[in-house]
């Protein structure tokens, strides 16, 4: 009995460590960047380019997303937005500061409340 | 996503372009049909069927789309075509215009590779349409990078240059499988009908190393039309006064969303003798092709998994010379003459393609075919045989270095090519040979997602006559300013010359064939091994708010050793290798203009220096005009509720002299000038599109009926030493008027859903 028991918790705790997210080398993720043209892409993927651990960045305009595929080893997706927020673009989780935002080209600003 | 993983992995496959599909839905993902597509870019207006689909070349890059249905709102939107898209579109009613606002663009080019770092263009079908365009070799008549040459009267081939060399210096490629090579290297290009091919890319300078060490001066790749896409049924008729009729019919099945096939039959012939220049010889070879492919497309998007697999045969006869026939005469008739070329192909080919579902930047391909040609060509007494089998393979690896900024492809291939050749001229002689290479290739490229991109090649390729030898080649695209583009590139290619395939032509002549054998290991002569190198520079901007587009484009091609064909003795032809220097230079300057919405003129004007050392000296390549000048203006209406359009299409062409070989030998009355005279060619087209299923076009060519004098020397003595049937610089036939349909039925099944 006490066999069996142990084999359930063995088995139980062996899902658990399953259940531990394992690093994916590549996994896909996609978060939102706030952006307008093709230069916010150049900037925006360039800026995601820039964090060691990203494999492939496409910025798309229509759906504000990013897809990211990333070596979680390396790096997490809040090191993407990180880098994308300083490069000037609001992402889900972290915002451009103003002085980041105002570095970006006059055609460029997306915050559609911006007074010119 | 899956889609998404499909499209990726496309490429593997067709390793250039295959195209990526649309489709435009309304706020409740309704399809739509009829919606009309415009892209500037492409010169391209497009509608969707009634599955709101509609295709699009794919490529690494974005392209505007102005988007129009009545009752919706008008969409410009910049769209990735890397993979299959959903566009919606919202209802006039619906508030506020969502379009993301983007200037107009009403750009007028071939669709030329913006992202590519080689200098490539794209024509797609529509481009095709625009000529006569029977088979492949004549669907670069509206392009100026592409010379077009006139078939001679005695074989009726046509013949292709780029940048002032022929096809046997260009890799041409199906699908990036070799395809015409070795026996059919010079006229293979005639044995694709027109409707068979979905879109052609023209790399000009050192291609990629991927395909191969061949490609000299440049490469084309077709793709056929493919099974999941094609309609269950199209069928085009042709027919034109100098007595040619041709019939494409294409049958598509869909077996299930992962399995279809498609069925293209073609039949030409040509049954009317015409001496439009009366001197006694036909001016097109009189013949009949029947042309079968059988194309098989595995797509499984779950698995990441796609698969073609093609069978193809054809058999094509041609019967030119004298229009009094004596081949049926037991006794030879001194003032008659017949040549017979007879051409059989059977292939199959099948490729395949696996992308990482986790990785869609990582995949692997295999692809490999199988051939058997045979020619047997007669020309007078002079016979030529020969049955080239083939076999090639390529595995093929695609995937990143840290990053997508940093691709490679690498992979082995392996080519085997056996000759049985029987020739008799002044001589008789066997050339049978076996070939065999196997090769490996890494090619790295290079983005910094801004204004720099190269592509760094090289492959190592042992070959049983051409040696152990090494294929470097280099690309570099660099973006100044937005709209300036300067492409670099520079590369070495070799191979082993078929001399009397290549050359074919020469034997309708009398000339004796003369090698200057210098034991080498074909023919006694030595592999062909040339640097191809050059720059091009592309700048738009716009004058009075259209756009413009200037593209100078300079290449050079040095040869190392060539085969050199002279043929400045009259009664002979000699083969040897090149002793002392060989090049072409090629200039060209383009400038296209998008005159107003739907009107679009290109220009061009191209400067050819091709020289190479005779046994008489440094001279310029026989029957190579220096300078060219071409133009073509095209217009086309809106397109209308059920599809109805009108389209014009005039391309008009100056040719500048052309050196002819030397005749002096010849008595008077058989001589040449020294320079053809300069000539100009005007060709017409109009398209009548009654619906999205039915269009009739007609056109002409050479309307300004111009006919070469003196095309065949001594046609009134074919039997003499002096005849020779090669000095064709232009056409024979004068004016020649055309006319087709193209039908198709559309699938029924998408046609309830729609009523539903």
């Amino acid at each position: 009995m006490k066999k069996i028991v142990l084999l359930v918790l063995i088995a139980f705790l062996g899902i658990n460590v399953n259940g531990q997210e394992q690093p994916n080398k590549n996994k896909k993720e996609e978060v939102e960047v706030n952006g307008l043209c093709d230069m916010c892409k150049k900037r925006i993927e360039k800026a995601a380019y820039s964090v060691k651990g990203v494999k492939s960045a496409v910025w798309h305009l229509e759906d504000q997303d990013l897809h990211l595929i990333i070596d979680e080893t390396k790096c997490k997706v809040l090191d993407v937005e990180k880098a994308v927020a300083i490069a000037g673009h609001d992402t889900k989780d972290i915002k451009a500061t103003d002085a980041q935002y105002a570095k970006i080209h006059g055609c460029c600003k997306y915050r559609t409340d911006e007074k010119h | 996503m899956y889609k998404i993983i499909l499209l990726i992995m496309l490429p593997i496959l067709s390793l250039a372009q295959s195209s990526v599909q649309g489709k435009i839905t309304d706020s409740e993902n309704k399809p739509i049909t009829n919606v009309k597509i415009t892209i500037p870019e492409l010169n391209a207006v497009l509608l969707t069927n009634e599955s709101g689909l509609f295709s699009l070349v794919q490529g690494d890059r974005n392209l505007l789309l102005v988007i129009e249905k009545s009752g919706f709102q008008t969409l410009e939107i910049q769209q990735s075509v890397k993979s299959d898209f959903t566009i919606q579109l919202a209802k006039t009613d619906s508030g506020n215009n969502i379009a993301t606002v983007n200037i107009v663009k009403k750009q007028n080019t071939l669709g030329r590779k913006q992202k590519a770092v080689t200098n490539t263009q794209n024509l797609s079908q529509g481009e095709l349409q625009k000529a006569a365009c029977c088979n492949l070799s004549e669907s670069f008549e509206t392009n100026p990078s592409i010379d077009v040459n006139f078939s001679d009267a005695v074989s009726g081939n046509k013949q292709i240059k780029m940048l002032g060399l022929t096809s046997p210096y260009i890799l041409m490629s199906e699908e990036n499988i070799p395809a015409i090579r070795g026996a059919l290297q010079a006229t293979g290009l005639n044995f694709i009908p027109g409707t068979w091919a979905e879109s052609i890319q023209i790399t000009k300078g050192a291609g990629s190393v991927v395909n191969g060490y061949e490609s000299i001066s440049g490469q084309i790749n077709y793709e056929l039309v493919k099974p999941q896409k094609e309609d269950p049924f199209f069928a085009n008729v042709y027919g034109s006064n100098d007595g040619r009729y041709e019939l494409n019919t294409h049958f598509a099945n869909k077996y299930s969303d992962k399995l279809s096939s498609l069925v293209l039959l073609h039949g030409n012939t040509r049954n009317i003798k015409n001496d439009m220049n009366h001197d006694g010889f036909l001016d097109n070879p009189l013949g009949k092709q029947v042309n079968i492919l059988n194309r098989w497309q595995y797509n499984n998007v779950e698995k990441g998994i796609v698969s073609f697999l093609n069978i193809k045969y054809f058999s094509d006869e041609k019967t030119g010379g004298t229009i009094n026939d004596n081949s049926h005469e037991m006794i030879m008739n001194p003032n008659l003459w017949t040549s017979h070329v007879n051409t059989d192909k059977i292939e199959i080919s099948n490729k395949i393609g696996y992308v990482y579902p986790s990785m869609p930047f990582q995949s692997i391909g295999f692809q490999q075919a199988f051939q058997y040609n045979k020619m047997h060509s007669e020309f007078g007494d002079k016979v030529h045989h020969i049955h080239h089998k083939n076999y090639f393979s390529n595995l093929i690896f695609n995937s990143i270095i840290n990053n997508t900024k940093h691709k490679f492809i690498t992979g082995l291939n392996f080519n085997f090519d056996k000759f049985q050749e029987h020739l008799e001229a002044n001589f008789m002689a066997e050339y049978d040979r076996i070939d065999t290479s196997i090769g490996s290739f890494f090619e790295y490229s290079y983005d910094n997602l801004n204004n720099l991109s190269f592509v760094l090649g090289a492959r190592a390729d042992s070959h049983n006559r051409l040696g152990l030898f090494f294929t470097p080649r280099a690309h570099v695209k660099y973006n100044p300013f937005e709209k300036t583009t300067f492409r670099f590139s520079a590369g070495r290619g070799k191979r082993a010359s078929n001399i009397f395939a290549e050359n074919i032509n020469v034997l309708a002549s009398s000339r004796d064939i003369i090698i200057k054998n210098e034991n080498g290991k074909l023919y006694g002569l030595n592999p062909e091994i040339a640097w191809n190198y050059g720059a091009s520079f592309i700048q738009k901007f716009y004058i009075f708010g259209k756009e413009n587009e200037i593209v100078i484009d300079y290449y050079k091609t040095d040869f190392s050793n060539q085969i050199v064909v002279d043929l400045e003795n009259a009664r002979q032809v000699t083969f040897s290798n090149l002793n002392g220097k060989s090049f072409a230079e090629s200039f060209q300057l383009e400038w296209n203009i998008n005159l107003m919405t739907h009107l679009n003129l290109r220009t061009a004007y191209k400067y050819l220096n091709v020289k190479t050392e005779y046994a008489t000296g440094l001279l310029d390549k026989p029957l190579q005009a220096k300078n060219r000048f071409f133009a073509n203006i095209a217009y086309e209406t809106h397109i209308l509720e059920k599809g109805q359009q009108w389209k014009f299409d005039a391309t008009f062409n100056w040719i500048g002299q052309q050196r002819l070989p030397n005749t002096q030998a010849n008595p008077v009355q058989y001589q040449l000038s020294e320079f053809t005279p300069s000539y100009q060619l005007i060709n017409a087209q109009i398209t009548r599109t009654f619906s999205s299923t039915f269009e009739l076009y007609f056109g002409t060519e050479n309307l300004g009926n111009f006919k070469q004098k003196n095309a065949i020397i001594a046609s009134d003595n074919p039997n003499s030493p002096y005849f020779d049937s090669t000095m064709i610089y232009g056409p024979v036939f004068g004016t020649m008027y055309y006319a087709g349909i193209r039908f198709k039925i559309k699938d029924k099944k998408e046609q309830t859903h729609i009523n539903h």
